[in-house]
């Protein structure tokens, strides 16, 4: 076949929504688009288990504790998943964390930002998950097999992870005055940055449109934000807390809420890596990569043993 | 002044005591271990501990004369009122310490939980009864990574030789029996640590033999965590676990 026929074919699949499976033929660019994406999703699983991880040992209580060590634990398995769907396009995992660890690769810049109390474990699950939750509901359609497979699954638990981040501030909010205020704090300080989730305006995204039109993406950032705002801003009010946007209001004729202006100069100082734990986050995966090697080695060392032993037996 | 506490609730809220610090130990590798899979299994191991901790603690809870709840008694003792033994509070150290204290911990934990299934106390046996599950899997992971990393690099065996040396004084502390074991063993309420010792031994000499590596022969023991006496670890990391109900006391969260 050649390869005008073979871009005829998978042009006409992704038209009638039939998914790209790893062995099917596919352009060089989507190929690189998915990996670059599955990749950043699959380093933004493991980085942000730190600043949840942060605060498992402090959790107030131990019911609490328990559902913050299994929440991080899924964290975890999410990025297991998504490292074997991006292996599926021809790449190891240890190439993509070594990208990762060079500072190539980038990770959600959500995690920059520092889980300062009780309450930034509550805001993390209801804004952070949340707003992934928006993106991920739409990948589950994404046209690449394995990638939309991997977010079904990942889905379920992450909106599990929402309502009991949501759980944590509702208690918060009907506590005392503390704990209230220390919800209002935490929302002051997550509400922007999780509205940046979403990346950059339509007009400004450099890959979007591409990806829009090989259906890995099926809504623009700035469709994904406003549906964000619009769900979470009742639940704010259901909690009694203020979101911190002068320019917050409901628009009757849209029947959307309209927001203020994003921060772009903050955005864009986390994304070049000066926000206020860029540093942290990769020196912790550093250590952990540079410590764990003897480990690793040490199994691989044992296996071929094994492997020998078996063999002479 | 109110009634001692009985042994049963002491033995209660020891066993927690193991969980609750061991899972907290482990708890602190996460997000920094040393391969993906292996971060997640000690946070599961973690999880699992922490579990079974909150079984005892309501167990103990529920047979206290006053109102406790289990946060109370994870919570709210100061440090010589915690009864866990020595071994689980050793800082995690390199991964080749959290190996074996995992595993000189589990050694001791599989083959107790197995008797203790058959305590005619109920409420212990069935907390054992779900627990052995978990806690062969903690076991067939901690054994397995004992031999590994005995076996295989000249690195890895110098750390865990070094982990040897630095935890093998804490093993013994898990079978000799505080006051009020002695009692729960003398009505048959928890196993006996002389049947135990058998199969102890030889689980670990086992491993150790299959790992290339050697049986310390220092005579020395310590322990004292059963009678609140710890060593300075504990202090701090109840420092960390307690924070937030010393702040803020009185709340719901
Ligand atoms: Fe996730
Ligand atoms: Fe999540």
């Amino acid at each position: 076949m050649t390869l005008v026929d073979l871009q005829k074919r998978f042009d006409e699949k992704i038209e009638a929504e039939v998914k790209i499976e790893p062995k099917d033929w596919m352009p060089d660019g989507y190929r690189k688009t998915l990996i670059r994406q599955i990749s950043q999703h699959a380093h933004s699983e493991v980085v942000g288990m730190l600043p949840e991880g942060n605060w498992i040992t402090r959790a107030p209580s131990l019911r609490r504790k328990a559902a913050l060590l299994a929440k991080v634990q899924d964290e975890g398995g999410h990025g297991l998943y998504l490292y074997a769907a991006a292996e599926t396009l021809g790449v190891s995992r240890e190439e993509l964390i070594d990208e990762l660890l060079c500072g190539k690769a980038k990770y959600s810049s959500i995690f920059n930002y520092p889980a300062l109390s009780w309450a930034d474990i509550g805001a993390i699950g209801w804004l952070v998950d949340g707003a992934a939750i928006m993106n991920q509901v739409m990948l589950q359609r994404t046209s690449y097999g394995p990638y939309s497979r991997a977010m079904i699954r990942i889905c379920k638990e992450e909106s599990f992870h929402q309502r009991q981040g949501y759980e944590i501030l509702l208690t918060l909010c009907r506590g005392s005055d503390e704990q209230k205020a220390m919800a209002q704090d935490s929302l002051n300080r997550w509400w922007w940055p999780s509205l940046m989730m979403f990346g950059p305006h339509d007009s400004e995204s450099t890959h979007s449109e591409q990806s829009m039109s090989w259906k890995i993406k099926r809504k623009s950032n700035d469709e994904l934000r406003q549906a964000f705002v619009d769900a979470t801003v009742p639940q704010a009010r259901y909690l009694g807390l203020t979101i911190p946007d002068p320019d917050l209001k409901w628009n009757e004729s849209t029947g959307h809420w309209e927001f203020g202006e994003i921060d772009w100069e903050e955005f864009w100082q986390v994304v070049k890596g000066n926000g206020i734990c860029n540093r942290q986050r990769l020196k912790d995966r550093i250590r952990a990569h540079e410590e764990g090697a003897w480990v690793r080695e040490a199994a691989m060392a044992h296996a071929e043993k094994q492997r020998h032993r078996r063999d002479v037996a | 002044m109110s009634a001692p506490d009985s042994p049963l609730f002491l033995f209660a809220r020891h066993m927690g005591d193991n969980g609750l610090i061991l899972g907290h130990r482990l708890s602190e590798w996460c997000g920094h271990g040393p391969v993906l899979e292996q971060d997640i299994t000690m946070t599961n191991i973690a999880l699992d501990l922490i579990g079974q901790a909150r079984l005892y603690y309501q167990l103990a809870a529920e047979m206290h004369p006053s109102d406790l709840t289990e946060d109370d008694i994870a919570y709210l003792r100061p440090e010589r009122a915690y009864s866990n033994v020595l071994l689980v509070e050793q800082p995690n150290g390199d991964f080749a310490h959290t190996v074996l204290r995992q595993f000189l911990f589990d050694a001791w934990h599989l083959p107790f939980l197995h008797r203790l299934c058959d305590s005619p106390e109920s409420g212990l046996g069935e907390i054992a009864a779900k627990a052995v599950k978990e806690v062969s899997y903690h076991y067939r992971w901690s054994r397995e990574w004992v031999i590994r990393l005995g076996d295989g690099t000249e690195e890895s065996h110098r750390r865990m030789t070094q982990a040897l040396d630095d935890l093998w004084i804490y093993r013994e502390e898990l079978l000799l029996p505080s006051d009020w074991e002695q009692t729960l063993i003398r009505s048959e309420i928890i196993p006996d640590p002389d049947v135990l010792r058998p199969e102890w031994q030889h689980a670990i000499h086992a491993t150790l033999s299959e790992a290339g590596l050697p049986i310390p022969q220092t005579p020395v023991i310590q322990q004292g965590g059963k009678n609140g006496i710890h060593t300075e670890h504990l202090g701090h990391l109840l420092a960390e676990l307690q924070y937030m109900q010393r702040a803020y006391p009185g709340q719901v969260w």
